[in-house]
């Protein structure tokens, strides 16, 4: 897939800093107004404009049948875009909240993610299933969950988050022309994160499947994706004072995994820490760390690390502030990177 | 008691009298639809052995028959595969074969088909290759034709999952303005499923072009409906999402077919979803692996032998003279055909391509799918040259 630019035609170059929120809306406009066959569907998505608003006046622009403010059931709402796609739509689906899609895992484990498979390429899914999780915005029970290791588990899925107001657009947009079924996971603490990328201006439609070098740093490597860039990027900064030079790989995508970007890099600086919300147990770090000791093991001068969320339910949200890895979490682990031998 | 009373008898004031706030009456509440026009007759509808026969289509007639021998053959053809090892499960429609046909014949070309794991008998009455039907219980692959192909969805395995899918399709044949319908198949231990509820709830709410057609055969493998469903009949449910519910004889091909043509006329009309309860028996096990009599008894079983459906239909043609013993035998050669030449395709074995495995995970194979295939390439490679 290549990278290429498109341009609304009352482009104006006035930047304003734009939300991830309003990139999502661009991005889903923007599929919308060039192909019929995109639909958008979902709990409140119509006359409400979603509960974070990142549908907010595709229901007024497109009408009802285009953006649907559905039945409140969330295997109705994917199961039937199963059979809108079978029929040749490409339908956008809104799971409110990360938990709240649980409901729908039948659906998407028995028939979204291997549809095209059983039937031997006959039937593709061109779904994208939106999914607004993670910590840090003061959710009550079931409105915090990272669950992209259930998805990650799960063959014939791919799994994209953004972190950042440009990429949010971009791989949205590719998410949606994708020809596979694509859970797009949105880090619902960066829906306000402000970029100067323009609502008005062109953006890039993003590849799927590749990891970006955030920041370049010598010392060592941290691996991290959605809401966790941003807590990098601030411990690389915090990390100069103590002499390390890290550098920050944002996956962007979990399925398919970019080993190549990630050996690169970790080849590069020879060690690694890998940083996310979701649990540690069974969580993606475990995969990641296991896939960079495979490939990179005579570079490494230290084990791959993990900064993950506690092995626990997802927190009340009075606590969670101690349960999400935070800067100094990061820099503790950057810390154990001096390993010796024995140690 | 007494305290009681009289504690309720000092707070009693006049109507009215003492109230100087008047709480205004919330809206006067209306149901939204009047119920008596969903719901389901008492009795199931027959026509075979009523007069209403006589204004059924004698070609249709004919087409029911021979296709229900048809069916009856295939059902046994495939039973028979089983215990020779060339299907890996059969879960068999005999005694239900009027259901299979109808739903396959109730549908013109354009519409869709979204069978269960049990239906592969309306699929191919629908002109799906019987070996293609069959080719996810023999276990060469998990669908073995192209839905597109005669407008049939994969036969369902998880239970009423695939009638959302039926509800999304008909929707969206609408929305391009195709006046396509979805018929769903399921049974009526999948009516406890929360995908019923919901697939029902949506194509109601959108007036999706979709019948909903219930088999109700007695078990969900061995659990009789009264474990099932305390409602009064599984057509009663159609009441509770707005749509109308009918109940028919599922032994009565005639019956079935008339009922199921109504209900997709209604939708292609844009009219709306209907539930349809088919009442009928499933005569063999729930597959080749159950064994039927640890939950029914031989009487049970003999009293819907006696409600066969291809007897119901053979002795009302022979009676209406539209079937004599050089029809019936025709019939019969007809069935004994097909299941030779089934027989013999299916003693061939299936020729598989290993690498298939990673040909369809996604359009496009992943860096570490593509890592996967060359491992199964090479080791491939190294059994072909070790012999």
């Amino acid at each position: 897939m290549t990278t290429h630019t498109t341009a609304r035609p009352a482009a104006k170059a006035a930047a304003k800093p734009a939300t991830m929120a309003q990139a999502l809306q661009r991005a889903m406009r923007d599929a919308m107004a060039e192909d019929p066959t995109v639909h958008v569907l979902g709990e409140d998505v119509g006359t409400l404009g979603g509960v974070f608003r990142v549908t907010d006046g595709l229901a007024k622009e497109f009408g009802e049948d285009r953006c649907t403010d559905t039945p409140l059931a969330e295997a109705g709402i994917l199961g039937t875009a199963v059979g809108m796609a079978m029929y040749g739509l490409r339908p956008v689906v809104e799971m409110q909240f990360d938990a709240f899609a649980y409901p729908a895992f039948e659906q998407l484990i028995s028939h979204v993610s291997r549809m095209r498979n059983r039937t031997r390429g006959a039937m593709p899914m061109p779904i994208v299933v939106r999914v607004p999780y993670g910590g840090g915005i003061g959710g009550v029970e079931h409105h915090s969950d990272s669950s992209e290791a259930y998805y990650m588990a799960t063959p014939g899925l791919h799994v994209v988050t953004p972190a950042t107001v440009e990429d949010a657009y971009g791989l949205l947009r590719a998410a949606i022309a994708s020809d596979d079924p694509v859970i797009f996971l949105e880090p619902k603490r960066l829906y306000w994160s402000k970029s100067d990328w323009s609502p008005e201006a062109p953006a890039a439609v993003e590849p799927i499947g590749k990891a970006v070098v955030r920041r370049r740093g010598t010392s060592a490597t941290l691996i991290t994706y959605g809401p966790s860039v941003p807590v990098c990027m601030e411990a690389a900064e915090a990390a100069r004072a103590e002499g390390w030079d890290l550098e920050v790989v944002d996956l962007r995508s979990l399925v398919p995994f970019d080993d190549e970007t990630v050996s690169a890099s970790v080849k590069r600086t020879g060690r690694a820490v890998v940083v996310h919300e979701s649990t540690g147990f069974g969580g993606p770090g475990g995969e990641i760390a296991a896939r960079v000791t495979e490939r990179c093991f005579h570079h490494l001068e230290a084990p791959v690390l993990r900064v993950a969320g506690f092995d626990i339910p997802y927190p009340p949200p009075m606590l969670e502030r101690h349960h999400l890895p935070g800067v100094d979490r990061v820099l503790d682990a950057v810390a154990r990177l001096q390993w010796e031998a024995g140690s | 008691m007494d305290s009681l009373q009289q504690r309720s008898s000092t707070v009693q004031e006049p109507p009215g009298a003492a109230l100087a706030y008047r709480p205004t009456p919330p809206p006067a509440w209306q149901p939204r639809t009047d119920p008596a026009p969903l719901l389901p007759d008492a009795e199931p509808l027959r026509v075979l052995g009523t007069d209403a026969v006589a204004d059924a289509d004698p070609e249709l007639l004919r087409r029911l028959y021979a296709e229900l021998v048809r069916g009856r053959r295939y059902n046994a053809q495939a039973t028979a595969l089983t215990k020779q090892g060339r299907l890996a499960v059969y879960p068999s429609t005999t005694g239900q074969e009027a259901c299979e046909v109808a739903a396959a014949l109730a549908l013109e070309e354009r519409d869709w088909l979204f069978p269960s794991y049990r239906d592969t008998l309306a699929a191919v009455a629908r002109g799906l290759d019987p070996v293609q039907a069959l080719t996810l219980l023999r276990g060469d692959w998990h669908t073995g034709y192209d839905p597109h192909e005669h407008r049939i969805a994969p036969l369902c395995t998880p239970l009423a999952t695939q009638l959302p899918h039926a509800v999304g399709l008909a929707h969206a044949a609408r929305l391009k303005g195709d006046d396509v319908v979805a018929l769903a198949m399921v049974g009526d231990g999948g009516t406890s499923e929360g995908d019923f509820h919901e697939a029902l709830n949506f194509a109601a709410v959108w007036q999706a072009p979709v019948v909903f057609f219930v088999q109700n055969n007695g078990f969900a493998i061995s659990v009789p409906l009264a474990k099932q469903t305390a409602a009064p009949s599984l057509a009663h449910k159609a009441v509770g999402y707005g749509m109308p519910g009918r109940l028919v004889d599922g032994n009565d091909a005639v019956a079935v077919h008339q009922v199921l043509t109504e209900a997709v006329t209604r939708a292609r009309r844009g009219g709306g979803p209907t539930l349809v309860e088919a009442i009928t028996y499933r005569i063999d096990a729930h597959t080749n692996a159950d064994d039927a009599t640890r939950y029914r008894g031989d009487s049970e079983v003999e009293t819907w032998r006696a409600h066969d459906p291809i007897l119901l239909l053979e002795r009302e043609l022979t009676e209406r003279g539209l079937l004599d013993e050089d029809g019936r035998r025709e019939a019969a050669e007809a069935a004994e055909t097909m299941a030779a030449a089934l027989r013999e395709r299916m003693n061939a074995d299936p020729v598989l391509d290993p690498m298939d495995l990673f040909a369809h995970v996604y359009a496009e194979k992943t860096a570490q799918l593509r890592e996967q295939a060359e491992q199964l390439r090479a080791e491939l490679d190294a059994e072909s040259e070790a012999g």
